[in-house]
């Protein structure tokens, strides 16, 4: 691996994206050697290319060079996708933001990389169309970055994760050269399927530069309410209750009774002591559809320990209640200065189970444990807040992780439902996936890109 | 009253956790779609700096440079962190160690001196013929109309600047009813120099409702212009002499946006107490003293009737940042003769950011193209606001544009 970059290959970069675009100050290496993990590596060199071209003709020289270069969209991951961990080059896709195409008789959308997942959302739906995936940070985070970590969202318990919605890609591989996989059509069975192979590659496989969305029509209207438990258990039989009851909502977002105690002071809406879980259902279609899913699931869960719900009337009621939720991240730090946030996945009947386990770990490791998340779907954020300064507790917050690990494996779940594994979970990938396996994923990294330039150090364990 | 150093920010810069949600308000990263332009890189950047991990080589400065201090990655962040507070502190701690530049050096060393103001601003009244003919030889050397003019002339329209200024127009005191708040009027460049006939109209207000107002002559800039030239010298000379200016005041009323931030967000950085918790937005006083009902009222002419206006609001930085959103539309809505429309992007910034401007034209003016759709769609009449310089660049964005419509104060609504 290079260590530096010498004077002639940075103006060979720079020849082909300008050199506004090819940064290699100080300043610049230091304001693109972090993401959302709080982590830093520094990079040696910084590019903003503008087209597919650009980015084959970069790859074309890393792959002479043997450089790595890691692929960055808005660098708001939270397992460490975006981190230049072996240095190299941090090609960033922010630029290549534009919506190439909206087909209104296909439903389909192609897009670049760049495209803030929001923007996208609110242009689709400006002509009736929808586009369901949505991350929290879906206000500031890239659709290139969504289809690199397979991104969900509290909607996907209905409508599925990002991968549902890639239909055809372009790509650029290792070694520059550029071609297309996937296709326009929802059906598609012509060879290997290199499309959904790419979705959730994290970077490591090839860097996208172009992709083709599918839509859906958007749904007429909304019903949203804010579901208060006596007890978790309540919360968690009235999720089981809901599902058994043959209803899919288009969202099922829980809150654990720690997180409300974080919120309870800042919440616009009234969180009486005794509520100890909450639940926010939304039902969506035309509107006798969602009005009539949403007396049924008022029915279904209230035999669970059920407190009493606000439904909201107007779109303004409705933001109330998801100010609640977002409520949440900021209040957290009260409970310390330090969070692990992790994402575990459980098939949604070991939802109880579950949360079961993470009240041991909490008790057996002495640390706090918020959790709150896409109950529908099994999918818990799990905080671990602690203060790192503080004599054994980086070791028992390390052991904690651990744990709620090994339980969401054993309980048939996953260690990650959205977030990627990047360099943060990397060490535990072999919790979960079972050395033959790992050992094919290896093979299908090695395939792609023999030399290991592409966003290396990711997903794998080191050997 | 003295500005925090850099370092003090150490721990509040911890708390940004680079999470990227700025990116969403960021004017000068929705333009550029960079890293360095944003709330979390320039972080990253004065934090390096503040542990003197990186020097302040040219490098780090271009950055730090490119930000409008308007304050929207604030209101994005889920830990608040005051990126405008944290920016203002890396480039004084720049300006202390290497210097403004020569440009930065003529707009601190004008604002922050009355005296150079009114000569300027009275010259430049004067020479206003001169001025659009290009010839720049009677506006004095020290003059910030000076360094404005190439930027001025490259497009840019300003508004006329009237030769006789506020505080020519209004004694420093007008007597009130008894019983009632003394309000201390601070003015502002932009409402003593560009504007004056806004802040007369406020007075008047004020005054018609029966407060006592002071409009001391020997105020002077809030300090934004010098703070975000990293002057930090300037800015606690012109605390002190602002609040030396209001030491009578119960309450201080400021109708520039700007001016509210500087003299509330700055000062209560820099510990100035007797501004703290005293400063209130001209529409948020209107509001908090219940002169809404009473004003309406008075506006209520038997017999004349006028024909609705059709007016969009514009959110100034300084006001959304506070949370002062609803307010100025409800004052609106309220005005019988005033339809209110609301516009797509109603809070986007409008690329002005003062100092920003100057330094980064072409960057100012393509923040601002980004408000022509909304403003186009709202049919209104009049775009409504309540910053002198938001008011400078909606005028010229519309101007510019070729819209049929202008832009105007609050104050001038009612």
């Amino acid at each position: 691996m290079t260590t530096s970059l010498q004077p002639k290959q940075i103006a060979q970069l720079e020849a082909i994206v300008g050199t506004e675009n090819c940064l290699t100050a100080g300043a610049d290496r230091l304001t693109h050697a972090y993401d959302a993990t709080q982590r830093r590596y520094l990079p040696h060199l910084v590019v903003y290319p503008n087209s597919t071209e650009e980015v084959s003709r970069i790859m074309c020289l890393a792959h002479a060079w043997r450089l790595p270069v890691t692929p960055r969209g808005a660098g708001s991951g939270f397992s460490g996708g975006a981190l230049p961990v072996m240095g190299g080059i941090v090609l960033v896709l922010t630029r290549m933001n534009r919506i190439l195409e909206i087909d209104r008789e296909n439903f389909i959308a192609v897009v670049e990389p760049g495209v803030v997942t929001a923007d996208f959302q609110r242009q689709v739906e400006s002509l009736g169309l929808f586009y369901p995936p949505d991350p929290a940070s879906k206000e500031f985070c890239t659709l290139g970055g969504n289809i690199a970590e397979n991104a969900g969202g509290p909607r996907c318990l209905k409508y599925g994760v990002t991968r549902d919605y890639v239909l055809g890609l372009t790509v650029v591989s290792a070694q520059g050269e550029v071609f297309r996989c996937g296709g326009r059509t929802l059906k598609n069975v012509v060879g290997y399927d290199l499309t959904h192979l790419f979705v959730g590659s994290e970077g490591t496989l090839a860097i996208v530069t172009a992709m083709t969305l599918r839509l859906l029509p958007k749904p007429a209207s909304k019903k949203t309410m804010l579901a208060q438990f006596a007890s978790i258990g309540g919360a968690a039989r009235a999720v089981t209750g809901i599902i058994a009851g043959k209803i899919i909502p288009a969202t099922l977002e829980f809150m654990d009774a720690a997180t409300l105690s974080c919120v309870r002071d800042r919440s616009p809406i009234p969180l009486p002591d005794q509520c100890k879980a909450a639940l926010i259902i939304e039902t969506d279609g035309d509107a006798v559809h969602a009005e009539a899913q949403m007396a049924a699931i008022a029915a279904l869960i209230a035999p669970h320990d059920f407190l009493g719900g606000q439904l909201a009337a107007t779109s303004e009621e409705a933001e109330r209640i998801w100010q609640v939720r977002r409520a949440i991240s900021p209040s957290l730090k009260q409970l310390g200065p330090d969070k692990f946030n992790e994402d575990i996945v459980v098939p949604r009947a070991q939802l109880p189970d579950m949360i079961a386990a993470l009240e041991e770990i909490a008790v057996r490791f002495q640390v706090r444990i918020v959790n709150f998340g896409h109950a529908g779907d099994g999918n818990i954020h799990v905080n671990i807040m602690v203060d790192l300064s503080q004599d054994g507790v980086p070791e028992r917050a390390r052991q904690a992780v651990e744990a709620v690990f090994q339980a969401a494996v054993r309980l048939g779940g996953s260690i990650s439902g959205e977030h990627g594994i990047g360099t943060v979970k990397a060490g535990y990938l072999g919790l979960e996936i079972d050395p033959v396996a790992m050992s094919m994923m290896r093979r299908v990294k090695a395939a792609f890109d023999p030399d290991n330039i592409l966003n290396p150090e990711k997903i794998f364990p080191p050997l | 009253m003295k500005n925090p150093e850099l370092a003090d920010y150490r721990e509040v810069m911890r708390q940004c956790v680079k999470c990227g949600a700025c990116q969403a308000k960021c004017p000068a990263y929705r333009l550029t779609r960079r890293e360095g332009a944003v709330a979390r890189g320039k972080i990253a950047l004065a934090q390096a700096l503040a542990d003197g991990e990186i020097g302040i080589e040219n490098t780090l400065l271009p950055d730090l440079d490119f930000c409008l201090l308007c304050g929207g990655c604030a209101t994005a962040c889920p830990n608040a962190v005051p990126t405008p507070e944290i920016v203002a502190a890396a480039r004084r701690h720049i300006g202390a160690q290497r210097g403004g530049t020569t440009l930065e050096h003529g707009i601190s060393r004008l604002t922050a001196s009355p005296k150079l103001m009114k000569m300027a601003a009275k010259t430049a009244a004067a020479g206003q013929s001169i001025l659009s003919g290009f010839s720049s030889k009677s506006i004095p050397a020290e003059s910030g109309l000076r360094l404005r003019l190439p930027q001025a002339m490259a497009g840019r329209l300003l508004p006329r600047i009237p030769h006789r200024n506020l505080f020519d127009r209004l004694p420093e005191k007008i007597a009130g009813q008894p019983g009632k708040p003394t309000v201390g009027f601070f003015a502002g460049c932009g409402l003593t120099y560009l504007f004056p006939h806004i802040g007369e109209k406020a007075v008047a207000l004020l005054t018609r409702f029966g407060y006592e107002v002071i409009i001391a002559k020997s105020q002077g800039c809030c300090g934004i212009p010098a703070a975000s030239c990293g002057d930090g010298a300037a800015v606690e000379r012109l605390a002190a002499r602002n609040v030396s200016a209001f030491k009578e005041a119960d309450v201080i009323v400021t109708a520039c946006a700007s001016c509210f931030s500087g003299i509330g967000d700055h000062y209560r950085a820099m510990g100035v107490v007797d501004f703290t918790g005293k400063v209130v937005e001209f529409s948020d006083f209107l509001l908090r003293e219940k002169l809404l009902g009473l004003m309406a009222g008075q506006q209520e002419r038997p017999g004349e009737i006028r024909p609705p206006r059709r007016v969009t609001w514009h959110d100034p930085c300084h006001l959304k940042r506070h949370g002062l959103t609803s307010g100025p539309r409800k004052i609106l809505k309220a005005l019988p003769d005033v339809e209110l429309v609301e516009m797509a992007g109603a809070s986007l910034c409008c690329g002005l950011g003062g100092s920003f401007s100057l330094k980064h034209y072409a960057a100012s003016k393509a923040i601002g193209t980004e408000k022509i759709a909304g403003l186009t769609a709202s049919k209104a009449e009049y775009v409504v606001t309540a910053c002198p310089g938001c008011l400078i660049q909606l005028q010229d964005i519309i101007s510019q544009a070729g819209l049929p419509m202008r832009a105007t104060h609050l104050v001038e609504m009612l």
